[in-house]
């Protein structure tokens, strides 16, 4: 049926194209010949094609333009004809003895326009008696286009300001009364084109009408473009006419498109100092009107103007745009109660963007409408709409994207409550959004106020929020977001130390409520940045507020203490072991031995309890073995305890390797070269003595398992701590018991049953290289390594 | 043959020719055989005036009884054609019995001649002035000649001349109210008005202004009526709502009127009317007919 139907419309096209030639033909040949009668006679058949009902806007188009054509070649026999001598007026008269009145009323028309150029009779009058007739076509499409004959012949020749045809006075006013009284008769028939026809084909005439708006819109453009318009005629005549067009046509398409056109035809400056007037008509409008993009794009057009100079910006502050605005957004969403609350989102989105360009100096005007916006969703819930989260998400950024400052926007009240109305996931993209820029700009957040307030907004990363399920979560994504949030924390700083450890505090408060997951992000660098003031207030003087509730290292420790221990929990044994050895070397630093020893005391029990992997116990092994080795406020006693159990800790490793290693490594904690009371070179010989025998066990076990004795490596290790203790001068290392490790090595590797190893090899020669280098040195190292043969 | 012919033929020319033929404005007549001819325009209180002369073929003699001319106003009813009613006959005596043997000429006048009719071509009437030049002659038959002129009466502007006010409707259908700015138009008149739609229920498709002439002959029971439709306007395309207001302009100039004629002689009446014709999608036609009256404005050349 329908393919018919578009077939059936090709032929009745194609058949108005041959009537409308044909008649042009003759019409060409009574044009070439001056016979005026003829030529009307044929101009009228031609137009009479016109009067099909038969053809879509599309179509009707299509012919309505080869009308057009022929009419400008009459037109040009109209004018030459009046050169002849025959009177424009009788001419103006012959044309309407038409009996048809579309033909008729076109042909009036395009006289018309020669009458108006004759200047025989005011433009105005012509005009006026053009509009005035063309109410005769009451049918909408051949209506629409007639009056668009109009206004296209007229466009040229209204009596503006300036214009050729301006008449005595008032000219201006005839000239915009001709225009809006077209565009009023268009808007008319435009919308009752809906009307007309069968209901089941409403959604296709709405889309022919949409074909048809910019015929009605152009008379807007028109009205745009005369000179004579100034602000007060605007205000007083031209705004308020169109409106009250606009809004009593009650049509949805119309109305829409009517204030778009409006917004964008006429100056920002009119608009301005119009906006009640042009906001008063919003709330009016058909509630299904689609008003969020009308007034988003006035708002956005307002706030380019007043980018464009800064000249204009009294102007908003005088007619007082933003409270305005403000006010006709409300009264909209009232009027509009079905209004999807995306719409509502966005026109606060609109309205916050035109605030930050217009008054970025007025931060309340932004918080109040965030808190408007708050109003409106309030007892909505969560949003789940995609469209309306989107919108949100535009709605915070825009502060963010204006004053590339976190800081500004945590003044904004109302801003976590806009957020509570996310969803979990959109935000925590908001959050992450929100450290991004805080990253991005370098944003020093430096208050406790501030970060209280920042950790409300992204408290959507630090803690699970109700009804989120651990397993919706990507493990990047997570990981990802946590990091981001570590990288915060590390960003907030202030020079006062008080404040900057009341700030760790609030963290502290903060990330602990984050569940197991997050800590393992958020416990360390919040525990660096602890370490960070502690190393600063050590710089200073004790205490020196020289009171009880001032910051000391002492309460951070305590603190901190506190902290790691919240890893415990995770758990995170290895994690908060290496945290404890930092803040035990930071105690350390700052004399206090208890909390060191504390420290300490709690890494180890850590060690013995909770970390059982081989291989994490190792590279705990060393991490302590390093620690302790720097620590020089302990006592004797507190270090041999802690040294005694290292050391027994290193020889219950499980590998024989491994073992080795610990003990040799052991052998530096009781050689600290500048500490003389820390050289205890008969121990330092014992555990690397213990050390080869473990060696030696390692390869004996190796042969008996596998066949062979592995490797030397561990031998031309051991060697080495030799090299070191000998050069450090150890009196208990002695050449000879070098140069018999040597020997021992040599002939193991000689041996046939030792696995040969490259790697070991190069080592081992590369040490051998390292005293032949000392010996040659000469003077007291030469000396020294003089005995030792290689 | 020539000899027979001749035998046949009137014995004289007879050519009637006025006074002032050479200023004088002639006009278009449509004759009974269907041609147009070109004739004098004469109207009431004018003299008419001027010569007669009488041609006898070469060697021959008029003998006759007398020559008279005759103006003769007539109405002619087509149901009984051939029958000509004078409402209108004057007389002038031009010659005493005799003989004519050269050419003679007679001058004649009729002065100040009352012509209230003008001059009608209807359908079934016909109003007609003409001149009747008659040699008398005993055995052989009276010799005649005719010469048609056409009389045209003008009227000044009607002093009263109301416009034409009206609100019209079928009852929750349709209602409008129509406005033409007269009653009394001259020829060459526009009618200026507007349509205003109160109500409108119905689907219409197109709205028309008929110009309608209304001839009615005969009197009494033999009244017979002719109507035509003169002007077919279109004044409206598609389907006006409620509010709109339709304006009309109707040039009466391109079409063949003639002044209203009431009661002429108590023969015919001729009569105008507006029709104003509304049709619906379904071809229905709603109308509503006025009467106007037509009269003739002098015109200002």
């Amino acid at each position: 049926m329908i393919a018919n139907g578009a077939e059936d419309e090709e032929k009745w096209l194609a058949a108005g194209i041959a009537g409308l030639q044909q008649n042009a033909f003759y019409m060409h040949r009574a044009l070439d010949s001056n016979n005026l009668r003829d030529a009307l006679k044929y101009s009228a058949q031609m137009l009479s094609e016109l009067r099909t009902s038969k053809l879509s806007p599309h179509k009707y188009y299509e012919l309505y333009m080869r009308a057009f054509d022929e009419l400008r070649k009459l037109e040009m026999f109209f004018k030459e004809e009046t050169r002849r001598g025959c009177s424009v007026i009788d001419l103006y008269e012959l044309v309407q003895h038409a009996g048809n009145i579309l033909p008729r009323l076109y042909l009036l028309c395009t006289v018309g326009s020669v009458y108006i150029k004759s200047k025989e009779a005011p433009a105005k009058d012509v005009l006026k008696d053009l509009v005035e007739m063309c109410r005769g076509i009451q049918h909408p499409v051949r209506g629409l286009f007639l009056r668009s004959y109009l206004s296209q012949v007229s466009r040229d020749k209204l009596p503006d300001i300036g214009s050729e045809y301006e008449g005595d006075a008032d000219t201006v006013v005839d000239a915009v009364e001709f225009v809006l009284q077209n565009f009023t008769e268009m808007n008319k028939l435009w919308v009752r084109m809906q009307y007309q026809g069968p209901a089941r084909e409403k959604e296709k005439r709405e889309k022919e009408r949409s074909e048809l708006r910019d015929l009605v819109g152009k008379n807007l453009h028109v009205l745009g473009q005369i000179e004579g318009v100034d602000l007060d005629m605007y205000k007083d005549s031209v705004l308020p006419r169109v409106l009250e067009q606009v809004v009593n046509c009650k049509d949805e398409l119309a109305q829409f498109y009517l204030m778009d056109c409006i917004i964008q035809v006429f100056p920002d400056e009119y608009h301005l100092q119009t906006l009640d007037v042009l906001l008063g008509a919003c709330p009016q409008l058909q509630p299904s009107v689609d008003i969020k993009t009308v007034l988003s794009q006035l708002m956005e057009r307002l706030a380019n103007y007043a980018a464009s100079s800064s000249e204009v910006l009294p102007e908003f502050l005088q007619v007082e745009a933003f409270s305005k605005l403000s006010n006709a957004i409300g009264k909209v969403i009232e009027a509009q109660p079905d209004m999807p609350i995306m719409g509502v989102v966005t026109l606060y989105s609109s309205l916050l963007k035109f605030t930050l360009h217009v008054h970025p100096d007025r931060l309340d005007y932004a918080d109040q409408v965030l808190g408007a916006c708050v109003k409106k969703l309030s007892g909505k819930g969560k949003i789940e709409d995609n469209k309306a989260t989107k919108q949100i998400v535009a709605l915070l950024s825009a502060p963010l994207e204006k004053y590339n400052d976190i800081v500004t926007a945590l003044k904004l009240s109302n801003y976590p409550r806009v957020m509570e109305f996310l969803d979990n996931a959109t935000n925590k993209v908001m959050a992450t959004v929100i450290i991004q820029s805080i990253m991005k700009n370098r944003t020093q957040i430096s208050t406790i106020d501030k970060v209280e307030a920042l950790f409300e907004l992204i408290k959507g990363l630090i803690k699970d929020l109700d009804g989120t399920f651990d397993d919706e979560i990507d493990e990047d994504d997570f990981k990802e977001e946590q990091n981001s949030v570590a990288r915060l924390i590390q960003m907030l700083y202030n020079d006062d130390l008080e404040e900057m450890f009341k700030i760790i505090s609030t963290v502290r408060k903060h990330i602990l409520t984050g569940g197991s997951k997050r800590l393992i992000f958020t416990v360390p660098p919040l525990v660096f940045s602890s370490l960070k003031l502690v190393r600063q207030l050590q710089g200073q003087e004790e205490n020196p507020f020289g009171d009880e509730e001032s910051t000391t290292p002492k309460k951070i420790f305590q603190l901190l203490n506190q902290t790691i221990e919240a890893l415990s929990n995770v758990p995170a044994p290895e994690l908060a072991l290496r945290l404890y050895l930092q803040c035990a070397e930071a105690a350390n630093d700052c004399e206090l031995e208890p909390v060191a020893y504390e420290f300490f005391t709690q890494a180890y029990i850590l060690y013995e309890e909770e970390i059982s992997d081989s291989k994490a116990q190792v590279t705990a092994i060393h991490l302590i073995i390093g620690t302790l080795q720097r620590m020089q406020v302990f006592g004797v006693e507190n270090r041999d305890t802690l040294t005694h159990k290292a050391t027994g800790y290193s020889a219950k490793l499980l590998k024989k390797p491994d073992q080795c290693r610990a003990v040799y490594a052991c052998s530096h904690l009781f050689w600290v070269c500048d500490q003389e009371n820390l050289k205890d070179g008969e121990r330092v010989l014992i555990c690397l003595k213990r050390a080869l025998r473990i060696a030696n066990a390692a390869q004996q076990m190796s042969s008996a398992t596998r066949g062979s004795t592995g490797s030397v490596t561990l031998f031309v290790e051991i060697l080495n701590k030799y090299l070191y203790f000998f050069e450090k001068g150890n009196a208990q290392i002695t050449s000879s018991s070098i140069q018999s490790l040597i020997e021992l090595i040599t002939t193991e590797m000689q041996s046939d049953s030792t696995t040969p190893d490259p790697a070991t090899n190069a080592f081992f020669a590369s040490t051998l290289r390292y005293i032949q280098f000392q010996k040659q040195k000469g003077g007291a190292v030469g000396e020294k390594y003089e005995p030792i043969k290689a | 043959m020539n000899y027979l012919i001749g035998a046949f033929k009137p014995s004289c020319h007879i050519s009637i020719t006025f006074t002032d033929a050479k200023n004088r404005k002639q006009v278009q007549l449509k004759k009974e055989n269907g041609q147009t001819v070109m004739v004098p325009l004469f109207q009431s209180q004018e003299n008419i005036a001027g010569k007669i002369s009488i041609d006898p073929i070469q060697g021959k003699k008029v003998e006759h009884n007398g020559v008279k001319v005759e103006l003769l106003g007539q109405i002619e009813m087509y149901f009984d054609r051939g029958n000509f009613y004078d409402f209108t006959s004057l007389v002038r005596e031009l010659d005493v019995p005799g003989e004519i043997y050269e050419r003679k000429t007679y001058p004649f006048e009729f002065s100040t001649v009352e012509m209230p009719y003008e001059t009608y071509n209807g359908v079934n009437v016909r109003l007609r002035y003409v001149l009747k030049v008659t040699i008398s002659r005993g055995y052989a038959g009276s010799i005649v000649e005719y010469q048609d002129f056409v009389v045209r009466n003008y009227s000044p502007p009607p002093s009263i001349n109301n416009s034409i006010k009206m609100e019209v409707g079928i009852e929750d259908c349709l209602h409008i109210e129509f406005e033409y700015n007269k009653s009394k138009y001259h020829l060459k008149d526009v009618i200026i008005g507007k349509i205003y739609f109160l109500l409108v229920r119905i689907k219409i498709k197109n709205m028309d202004l008929e110009i309608r002439r209304r001839e009615s002959t005969g009197s009494g029971a033999n009244t017979h009526v002719e109507t035509e439709t003169l002007a077919k306007f279109e004044l409206m395309d598609g389907a006006p709502v409620r509010g709109e207001s339709i304006p009309i302009r109707l040039f009466l100039s391109p079409y063949e009127l003639t002044p209203t004629h009431r009661n002429i002689n108590n023969k015919f009446s001729v009569k105008y009317y507006l029709n104003l014709v509304l049709v619906d999608e379904e071809d229905r036609r709603y109308f509503k007919q006025q009467e106007i009256t037509i009269y003739r404005l002098q015109e200002t050349s």
